[in-house]
């Protein structure tokens, strides 16, 4: 468990402000860090994430650009090589579509087209997650397209402690690094130290540990497996969660000594259940710890299926604790 | 750099001999590039920049080694106008170890931080924004350098352009734009592919442009320099519209062209239109330079170009254990 010792003494923050604190505290520490995105400045964001950055940075660090993503984007690559280290804001992670041939043709291939000599140090934040209400084009958890490019790396924080040490090794990095904030998860509060931390890229987080059953999930589906592991342990079972927190570089390492240690594996996330994140880890576990199974790996993702914008038709896309303890349930009868 | 002994000394001439000189290392590179490919001793694709040659040529002169550049497909003429040498270029273009990109990028992707080359881009437009955000750092850093966006008429259908037009000319960055108006996009005429005046696609975001006879060396030279000057100046951007031809296939393997452009064009441009022969007999009808001094340019340049081919040639292929290194910094 990495949380900090003294939990119970530490300040509780949100998870949105925690991500604004360790944009802060890398912007006062790096002046090269800037800011691009829509409604950024004094807007904040449209979920406020950014508040207050303004005007303590100013607007030469934090841009409001025009509704272009593929330009802004664009733009940070160039000023990533040349000395610069931008944070881009995508709104909603629904329109990173627009910005891929410059995450994927361009920030994640020139530094091994150049041989090595160009650099890109950049990060692209955005949401995803579902359950807002915003139907099929503000709700989409797409990150598993960027885990299948080479040369991305790929974060997804699932408590304000670790958004705040993620984002600081995140504007770090030598790599373009996109960073999916759960939109549902902004509000939710945890302990966050004040000091300079970071949480290293590639290193997964054993959340609770158990004995049956491993839980792999991912940001807020985290949340879920923990509420899922509470419930399993009045039922008997004892079910150890695994967040991976970057799906790459993926710490294959812990999650592979926890599947050996309980034998089951449920895999978990709120990104489309089909070709996605799930199937990843599900293939890791099959192909290096098969022998160590007694049931096969049980992947937990969205319905495969646009997001509705009906309450109940929505609701139903994703997983669930529910979900989860009858699948672990019927794994460990 | 060894020149022949011009007829008459002054700094313009050694300028337009430096340009001449600079063009006929751009012919004989793709030449020996066109041989290498269709004696299938080159892999891949080769996009030839014969009958460019004055427009990188032009520009390149108004910069200096530490301006940026961005390329294209067709790059190998504005990568050695910056500055590349022979040898790595050509060991880059046979996937060699001694290539610019150690052979990961290949023909389309040179790229050298020593001449300020962000690198040559097989996204047509692509690289728009790597530009643009190379001229935002240098405004933000305050280093005083200008960026260069080369593209073709082909990337005027790429929204990326004018998104990043746009936000150049709002934040005054220091890039000029340089459309190489060849008139094809790949094997299709520009008259299908482009509606309305080229020119005023720039003024429509208040950036300013110029169109120029990309066939005059000298006058690319003299608009592109006004227009680096203003970028340095802290005025902003620019659009520097160069109207040119590309003497050969949109590739090499591209041969049969009856179906796109006739041959009549084609010879009429090659005849009449060849930048390099142009600039030597306007400089020998002004009495700058005699034949043999050109001649000589010649000799040396071929020579130099020979030799690096056979650099290239002789160079080791990288280990294959270098596949996954520089996947990541």
């Amino acid at each position: 468990m990495s949380m900090p010792e003294t939990e119970t003494a530490v300040r509780q923050l949100t998870l949105g402000d925690a991500i604004r604190e360790a944009l802060a505290e890398e912007m006062r520490r790096d002046p090269r860090v800037l800011i691009l995105g829509e409604d950024i400045a004094e807007a904040g964001t449209v979920f406020k994430v950014l508040t207050g950055l303004v005007d303590e940075f100013g607007p030469d660090r934090v841009l409001d650009t025009p509704i272009s993503e593929p330009g802004f984007t664009g733009i940070a690559v160039g000023a990533a090589m040349t000395g610069l280290r931008p944070v881009v804001d995508i709104m909603f992670g629904d329109f990173i579509g627009l910005t891929m041939d410059q995450m994927v043709n361009q920030a994640a291939k020139i530094h091994y087209m150049s041989g090595g000599k160009w650099k890109v140090p950049m990060v692209m934040r955005t949401t995803m997650g579902a359950t807002r209400r915003s139907a099929a084009q503000h709700s989409q958890s797409l990150h598993a397209w960027f885990c299948h490019v080479p040369g991305l790396k790929v974060v997804l924080p699932s408590t304000p402690h670790d958004a705040k040490g993620l984002m600081k090794s995140a504007i770090r990095d030598e790599n373009p690094v996109a960073f999916f904030e759960d939109k549902m998860m902004y509000k939710l509060k945890g302990p966050v130290p004040e000091d300079d931390y970071t949480i290293p890229l590639g290193a997964a987080d054993v959340k609770r540990e158990g004995e049956d059953i491993t839980i792999v999930a991912t940001s807020s589906m985290v949340q879920v497996a923990l509420g899922a592991a509470a419930r399993l342990a009045d039922g008997g079972i004892s079910a150890e969660v695994v967040d991976p927190r970057t799906l790459w570089p993926l710490d294959e390492t812990t999650i592979l000594e926890s599947v050996r240690k309980t034998s089951r594996a449920i895999v978990m996330d709120e990104g489309y259940g089909r070709y996605g994140v799930m199937a990843e880890i599900a293939s890791v576990i099959a192909e290096q710890a098969f022998f160590d199974l007694e049931a096969p790996v049980k992947r937990i993702g969205a319905m495969h299926v646009p997001i509705p914008f009906s309450p109940p038709l929505e609701d139903a896309t994703v997983p669930t604790e529910q979900t989860v303890c009858e699948a672990a349930e019927a794994m460990c009868g | 750099m060894t020149q022949a002994a011009p007829t008459r000394h002054d700094a313009a001439l050694d300028r337009w001999l430096r340009m001449y000189r600079r063009m006929l290392m751009i012919r004989r590179f793709e030449e020996e590039a066109n041989d290498l490919y269709t004696r299938a001793l080159m892999p891949g694709l080769a996009h030839l920049y014969i009958g460019e040659e004055a427009v990188a040529v032009g520009v390149c002169e108004a910069l200096e080694t530490n301006d940026y550049i961005t390329s294209t497909h067709r790059g190998h003429g504005h990568c050695l106008a910056k500055g590349a040498e022979l040898d790595r270029m050509f060991a880059e273009l046979l996937g060699k170890r001694a290539g610019y990109c150690k052979g990961k990028g290949g023909s389309m992707h040179i790229a050298d931080p020593d001449t300020g080359n962000l690198g040559a881009n097989a996204i047509v437009g692509g690289s728009a924004g790597i530009a643009t955000g190379a001229a935002f750092s240098a405004r933000r850093l305050g280093t005083g350098q200008v960026a260069v966006c080369f593209f073709g008429d082909g990337a005027l259908g790429q929204g990326l352009v004018y998104e990043v037009m746009n936000m150049a000319a709002l934040w005054k960055l220091p890039v000029v734009y340089v459309c190489e108006n060849n008139l094809y996009n790949e094997y299709t005429h520009n008259s299908e592919t482009l509606a309305g005046d080229i020119m005023t696609r720039g003024p429509a975001f208040g950036v300013p442009g110029e169109r120029v006879d990309g066939q005059d060396a000298r006058a690319v030279y003299a608009a592109a320099r006004a227009q680096v000057a203003r970028a340095r100046a802290g005025e902003g951007p620019s659009f520097l519209l160069c109207d040119t031809y590309r003497f050969m296939g949109h590739h090499v393997g591209d041969v049969s062209r009856d179906y796109y452009r006739s041959k009549a064009e084609e010879n009429e441009w090659k005849t009449h239109r060849d930048p390099i022969r142009l600039l030597g007999e306007a400089l020998i009808a002004e009495q700058a330079a005699d034949p043999a001094d050109l001649d000589a340019i010649d000799a040396e340049v071929s020579a130099s170009v020979g030799q690096a081919v056979e650099f290239a040639k002789n160079a080791p292929y990288p280990s294959v254990d270098e596949v996954d290194d520089d996947v990541y910094a």
